[in-house]
């Protein structure tokens, strides 16, 4: 069946037609079989050209059109909407690339790149011959959006989706709210400490009806898809009936003989087995670490409100898209790395943080006063033989302004930075700045140099080779050695691969481009917000879980969603079920249907990501990705050959 | 002399959507020039490509085709690089089996920013099927 092309060849200005003739590749493809309509433009997207397409569609009654000129990645969605006002089904145009891939990368060879344009064009006009009109897949969205992670992202991230009108659940895995801010006292770039931030998130989620918040809760399993995504939540008991005597509680905390590191001091100090949020933590309430809880029931003699007979319970939660918030992990130092775990005095930088806000009038550790700091910087990031080969991005700006806050707050103290370059990038270089007018000491090393720590009887000494005095090889000795951790992802990844959601080489959660689509994942209706896609500071995980939840809203704000229709498709007629497809899908989007005695794949649309990779494995060819069928390629592959 | 007229393989690339094709842009965007007879056909995924492509190129006339492949960076699979290295093994086969020389065939991880190993890939690559036809 014949059909009526357009096509359109765009010069953008000189940039394309300054090396492509355009006008000859307008000359070469006007004979070409279907195509009713030529021309070329100024600029293809100026809205005079837009409105000029329109009517050009209409008036020639035509099926499918082609814009020839820069990379679809920045006008596709332009041009498919031109399409739409005229009438037309988005995926009957297409859009060919000669700017980016012929004219300026071959603008040293102009009859070269002319032909190859042509090329270009010809087999766009190939692949629009079998064009179809495509129905996106409609599917019903539930307005609901469940966070995952209640630190400062998924809490601010629930916040603006309320306001938006939504039903949100946010789902925190510890008994607390907060996350690590919560740990952090004074925070560079704001007026606010950790637990002003917290506090003030948490009233205000309380504030709207419309968010639920479960605490100690976590998502044990995950059904369904965008629109209406059905997650299995656990909800571990406090063991303590609600509104308990205070006196009692603090009586029953006095009289637990299980103590255990406080993992909110990072193992600065001990906790009970029962124990009550810190200051900086919400809610308000006291719970039992069952884990480490011997059932001694002393406890129970003091406090009628201890219940050990409350029960974990799971909920089903039905969310219409997922917002993923689950944060970071500070990296551990391996055994000996620097001295930790070895010598008593190197601790890393989030411990010294909370060293600082346990100590009031002097700074002491382990019963010495401290006045001498050393911080050995980039330890666990920017390995040169270790895995984690990223920069943290936040550590030297958190180490520098910790030193300026230990200045301020404690007397007599020097500090000594051991650094591999400092990278407090933008408007964090003023606190640089200020470290270098109060006196600290900036060394630095080569990557394949690092300082060493070392004891020499009951001394802890930190020696470099400092490039910045021609490698002259110092020694330090320090009353306390700060190790300037990093930030790396969760260990425990285990809702993340629920929903099996990909991960980047540096093992943070992954979003599908950085720069163009920054908040999404490949997995339809699941954005990430924050550290659990890579290093941030507090200002950035911010800004990055409201674009997450402005984007979770876009997916589920009409209770309809439409999704595109490039998926697999099977020639039942062709597959006998040889199990190939199910093996390589990993969505799991193939079932096997038997009917009869023959056995048969189905692709399920509303989970299949039309990523493809069920295509080259079936031994029968019976798997085609809509618009990518053989033909398809095939005609455009003949096209591209063609002298 | 214009580039053109210098030996030039007609190449095929497939690249993907999402990662490849973008360094492919950027490669343009950079002026980082590159033989003029590589043609890009963008896919999906990188471990969707069909060896029966593959073989209709070779069979239409390309010298070469080179998978700009996801590697690590997939945002489908982390298994990505492993599927796409068995396409490319299973139809070197198939290349074999028809006294096609296997090395027209060659795959690497191209990143989204990768334009400068794309491009160093197009060159050799060109300059191992000029000196080879």
């Amino acid at each position: 069946m014949s059909k009526r092309i357009g096509v359109y060849i765009c010069r953008c200005g000189g940039n394309i037609s300054d090396y492509v003739d355009v006008d000859k590749v307008k000359g070469a493809i006007e004979k070409e079989k279907d195509v009713v309509l030529t021309k070329t433009t100024m600029f293809a997207c100026a809205d005079a050209n837009q409105k000029e397409m329109e009517k050009d569609i209409q008036e020639n009654d035509l099926d499918d059109v082609i814009v020839a000129s820069c990379s679809p990645k920045l006008h596709l969605t332009t041009f498919r909407a031109v399409t739409v006002r005229a009438g037309l089904n988005k995926f009957n145009y297409y859009h060919a690339n000669i700017r980016e891939q012929v004219s300026w990368a071959h603008s040293d060879d102009k009859p070269g790149a002319t032909e190859n344009a042509i090329r270009v064009v010809k087999a766009a006009i190939a692949k629009m011959r079998h064009a179809k009109p495509l129905k996106p897949i409609k599917i019903h969205s539930k307005k609901a959006v469940a966070v995952l992670g209640a630190g400062v992202a998924g809490m601010r991230a629930a916040i603006a989706l309320a306001a938006m009108d939504c039903e949100v659940y946010l789902i925190e895995r510890n008994h607390f709210v907060g996350g690590h801010t919560a740990q952090w006292e004074e925070l560079f770039n704001s007026e606010e400490t950790g637990k002003n931030v917290i506090s003030r998130l948490f009233h205000e989620l309380l504030l709207y009806k419309n968010i639920t918040i479960y605490t100690g809760a976590q998502v044990i399993e995950n059904a369904g898809h965008i629109g209406d995504f059905m997650l299995k939540v656990r909800v571990e008991p406090a063991y303590i009936d609600e509104i308990p005597d205070p006196l009692e509680i603090k009586k029953a905390i006095e009289v637990c003989p299980v103590e255990v590191p406080d993992s909110f001091n990072f193992n600065l100090t001990q906790r009970k087995a029962i124990y009550r949020n810190n200051p900086e933590e919400f809610p308000e309430k006291t719970v039992i670490d069952i884990k480490n809880c011997t059932r001694c029931g002393e406890c129970e003699k003091v406090c009628k409100s201890i219940n050990f007979s409350q029960k974990e319970k799971i909920i089903t939660l039905h969310a219409g898209t997922v917002l993923f918030a689950t944060g970071f992990d500070p990296y551990t130092p391996r055994e000996n790395e620097f001295g930790y775990s070895r010598i008593s005095n190197v601790i890393t930088l989030p411990q010294f943080m909370r060293l600082i806000a346990l100590c009031d009038k002097k700074l002491i550790y382990k019963g010495k006063e401290v006045n001498k700091i050393a911080y050995v910087y980039c330890v666990g990031s920017r390995q040169p033989d270790g895995e984690n080969k990223y920069c943290s991005r936040y550590c030297c700006t958190a180490a520098i302004f910790t030193s300026i806050n230990v200045r301020k707050k404690y007397r007599n103290i020097a500090n000594y930075h051991f650094t591999r370059g400092v990278r407090t990038y933008g408007k964090q270089e003023v606190y640089y700045n200020e470290s270098l007018r109060m006196g600290d000491v900036y060394l630095q090393s080569f990557d394949h140099e690092l300082p060493v720590v070392y004891q020499k009887g009951n001394k802890t000494l930190v020696k470099i080779n400092d490039i910045l005095t021609e490698q002259r090889e110092l020694e330090l000795e320090a009353d306390l050695v700060v190790l300037v951790t990093s930030m790396v992802p969760r260990e425990d990844q285990s809702t993340a691969s629920l929903f099996k959601l990909p991960k980047g080489r540096d093992k943070f959660l992954k979003e599908i481009h950085m720069k163009l689509r920054p908040v999404e994942t490949v997995i339809d209706g699941i954005t990430i917000a924050g550290t659990c896609q890579g290093p941030m500071n507090i200002a950035e995980s911010v800004n990055s879980s409201l674009s997450a939840s402005a984007k979770a809203f876009s997916y589920i704000s009409k209770g309809e969603l439409e999704l595109e229709p490039i998926v697999a498709s099977i020639n039942k007629n062709l597959c006998s079920w040889c199990n190939a497809c199910y093996e390589a899908c990993p969505f799991d989007a193939i079932n096997k249907v038997d009917e009869g005695s023959k056995s048969y794949a189905v692709i399920n649309n509303s989970i299949c990501k039309g990523c493809g990779m069920c295509l080259p494995v079936c031994p029968y060819d019976a798997i085609e990705l809509i618009t990518y069928s053989n033909r398809e390629i095939e005609e455009m592959i003949d096209m591209l050959a063609k002298d | 002399m214009n580039a053109s007229d210098k030996k030039n393989a007609k190449i095929l690339v497939f690249s993907t959507d999402k990662i490849s094709d973008p360094a492919i842009d950027m490669a343009g965007l950079l002026k980082l020039y590159y033989p003029v007879k590589v043609y890009t056909i963008a896919i999906p995924c990188s471990s969707a490509v069909k060896s029966r492509w593959i073989m209709h190129a070779y069979e239409k006339g390309f010298d070469g085709v080179f998978i700009a492949a996801d590697g690590s960076d997939c945002p489908y699979d982390e298994s990505c690089t492993e599927k796409t290295g068995l396409i490319v093994a299973k139809t070197q086969e198939l290349m074999k089996q028809k006294d096609m020389d296997p090395a027209r065939l060659r795959m690497s991880a191209v990143c989204s920013v990768c334009s400068e190993a794309f491009v160093r890939q197009m060159k050799s690559f060109n300059e191992y099927l000029s000196k080879s036809a």
